[in-house]
């Protein structure tokens, strides 16, 4: 299995100032799959794609890419690295400035020197898998969340990259919208041979397109299986988180004094 | 916006900005006076210079001909010498008088050259020998309230 | 224990400053390591220099003419006391050309372009379009900085002297079109009273100045800010309120070096 993991992260810690966000974590992302990470809001999942892509240093522990240690990694061969790596952020994070068709020609404008006919024809066959090849001379803002979120997409894979984040794809989408870009992210992969990371907390429309999911609560992995072993698992924060429950092992309540005693109040006795 | 649309904007704008400080050069400055086409030096030595200023202009019968180059203090004779920039096409006899003058009342100062009669002209280098120094207001004014003493002093008797 | 709290949120304050100030100084020291692309893709660098300087034209050439207008009622005025009309034209491009076209058009241009600088790499920022450059491979300071900032550098000089040229003009409408002033004397005296290198060049050098101190403090504002509604336009007020007090204390400084004892 190692050594058909493309990303391997090992014992990883790493700390915001002084507050832990990853404690020890330990994840193997196999060659063409599509890896979900899911968990509840601020537990790390962003942190983690950004210690993948080398925005961020671990403290402790290592995360290997392509069989090279990321903080290892100078300058120059980081920005090399990154060039095999696509991340969908967000909301898109489209450049507002430029439009659909530039916005996806960018990468190859910056880092190749094709004649602008081949690029004009790669734009097109991009903007064509995500089913948006008539929007390619509208600006982002003219484009609704769902298909910004696709254009998005094509721009994410507009280098062919061997590894393709996306942090949150499915937020703020519309049903219908959701599993276009759903399905658009098991397709792409599967098409271009690249492995996916989901970072989502949208347990149903991933449950659908994933092979292998990571559940993180408190800088911890606390559950990982197939799809199927997901649903079907009976561990407290997995069945709340899956169920969509309101208490459980994740509190509702944010941790806080006695209620009575914060209104000034007695209880009668 | 079509990049040639803004090129064309911005080629506008670089053209006007550089227009205006061609403006500021030629029209509102003196640039254009600067064109003296080519000069030489000539020295002069002042007791006193009064407020001259380098870059004060060199004029002879009111046209200006050269500009101040260098104002300094002459450590062994103490006294002011000011090396001065002369158009090359006007040439000047060895006897010539340098003026410190004023223009107006309290207007700035500037050098006047006032020829001699002498065959020989001066070269680039050489020293102006006769010069006259700033006329300073309170000398004028003591000298004129000594005489007018020595009037009344006389008137007395 | 007051004390001991006020002297360590001053000695905190202090701390933070001079890390600012560190890190200000790394990040002017970036945008001139990564300026290559900005001249090697000159497109990159026009199309900011449309946003900074075509888009400020209009309000620099308006704000030139009343201010010229305004010295020229104002001057004649003054000097009408001593008679001496005739210096009209000195003083008015005197005062453009030396103090009031760098310094105006400088913090017309922090207002106007300045703020917008901040306030779009901050939205840049806070929509996660600066990561997505980096995370592509795309230095941002290069990719969208550095343009911005050379465009602002090659924008100011040229505001300024359109400000200076267009408030003489105004000078001249007001002074000898209106008043009637004598246009020789305006003309002549304005020739005699400005020197092209001590008055002009010296007005460039501070324009000069002026537009790497604003355009500067604009961006590194903006890819300071905070990735929020809040922190973007506390950025935007702080480009503006900085980059204005900078001018002014920069062209004291100036003044006092290129203006003393001739």
């Amino acid at each position: 299995m190692s050594s058909q993991a493309l990303v391997e992260i090992r014992d990883v810690n790493f700390a915001y100032d002084s507050r832990p966000i990853l404690k020890g974590v330990n994840l193997t992302f196999p060659k063409g799959k599509v890896i979900a990470v899911m968990g509840g809001s601020g537990c790390g999942k962003t942190t983690l794609l950004q210690l993948i892509g080398g925005a961020l240093r671990p403290s402790s522990g290592y995360v290997k890419v392509d069989g090279q240690v990321i903080h290892e990694l100078d300058h120059k061969g980081l920005y090399l690295m990154r060039r095999r790596m696509g991340m969908l952020f967000q909301f898109g994070a489209l450049f507002t400035d430029m439009s659909v068709y530039d916005n996806v020609a960018f990468q190859m404008r910056e880092h190749t020197d094709l004649p602008e006919e081949i690029i004009r024809d790669l734009v097109l066959m991009k903007l064509n898998a995500v089913g948006l090849r008539g929007s390619h001379h509208l600006m982002p803002a003219e484009l609704s969340g769902g298909m910004a979120r696709r254009v998005a997409l094509a721009r994410t894979v507009a280098l062919d990259p061997m590894l393709i984040m996306y942090d949150e794809p499915f937020a703020g989408l519309d049903p219908i919208s959701l599993t276009v870009v759903g399905n658009l992210i098991r397709r792409l992969n599967d098409a271009l041979g690249a492995t996916s990371v989901v970072v989502t907390h949208d347990v149903q429309e991933s449950l659908k397109i994933v092979d292998y999911i990571y559940f993180i609560a408190d800088g911890v992995v606390v559950a990982e299986g197939t799809p199927a072993e997901i649903s079907s698992s009976d561990k407290p924060f997995v069945h709340q988180f899956v169920h969509g429950e309101m208490d459980g092992p994740v509190p509702f309540h944010y941790p806080c004094g006695d209620y009575w005693q914060d209104l000034n109040l007695r209880p009668w006795r | 916006m079509k990049r040639t649309t803004l090129d064309l904007w911005v080629g506008i704008f670089v053209v006007a900005g550089l227009a205006a400080l061609a403006v500021l050069a030629l029209k509102v400055g003196n640039l254009s006076t600067y064109s003296m086409s080519e000069t030489y030096q000539l020295q002069a030595h002042f007791s006193n210079i009064g407020g001259l200023k380098s870059q004060a202009s060199i004029k002879s019968s009111g046209v200006l001909i050269g500009r101040v180059a260098q104002i300094s203090l002459d450590p062994e004779r103490y006294e002011a010498k000011v090396t001065m920039n002369i158009d090359k096409r006007y040439q000047f006899p060895k006897d010539t008088f340098a003026n410190i003058l004023t223009s107006g009342l309290l207007g700035e100062q500037y050098i006047g050259l006032i020829p001699g009669g002498d065959e020989e002209f001066l070269k680039a280098g050489d020293e102006i020998k006769k010069t006259q120094s700033a006329v300073v207001l309170e000398d004028l004014i003591s000298r004129f309230l000594y005489s007018k003493a020595e009037d009344s002093k006389q008137l007395n008797k | 224990m007051t004390i001991v709290e006020h002297l360590r949120s001053l000695g905190h304050r202090i701390v933070n400053a001079v890390w600012r100030i560190g890190y200000t100084s790394r990040f002017f020291l970036l945008i001139l390591l990564y300026s290559g692309i900005s001249f090697r893709r000159f497109h990159l660098t026009i199309k900011e220099l449309f946003s900074s300087g075509v888009m400020s034209l209009i309000i620099i050439l308006v704000a030139g003419l009343f201010v010229g207008m305004v010295l020229g009622l104002q001057g004649y005025e003054t000097l009408k006391r001593y008679g001496a009309e005739s210096a009209l034209g000195s003083l008015v491009a005197l005062s453009l050309v030396r103090e009031l076209g760098p310094v105006l058009a400088a913090l017309l241009f922090a207002s106007r372009a300045g703020s917008a600088m901040t306030a779009e790499i901050g939205l840049m920022k806070a929509t996660e379009q600066i990561s997505a450059m980096e995370m592509m491979a795309i230095n941002p300071i290069a990719r969208v900085v550095a343009p911005r900032f050379w465009a602002g550098v090659i924008s100011v000089p040229l505001l300024s002297a359109l400000f200076s040229a267009m408030g003489v003009f105004g000078g001249y409408v007001v002074g000898v079109v209106l008043i009637g002033v004598d246009q020789g004397s305006f003309w002549s005296q304005m020739q005699a009273g400005v020197d092209f290198q001590h008055d002009i060049v010296n007005g460039i050098i501070k324009s000069f100045v002026f537009g790497v101190a604003v355009t500067a403090i604009a961006l590194f504002e903006g890819y300071d800010a905070p990735p929020t509604a809040e922190g973007v336009s506390g950025a935007t007020t702080r480009t503006v309120v900085e980059s204005s007090l900078t001018i002014l204390f920069l062209d004291f400084i100036l003044t006092a070096f290129m203006f003393q004892g001739e």
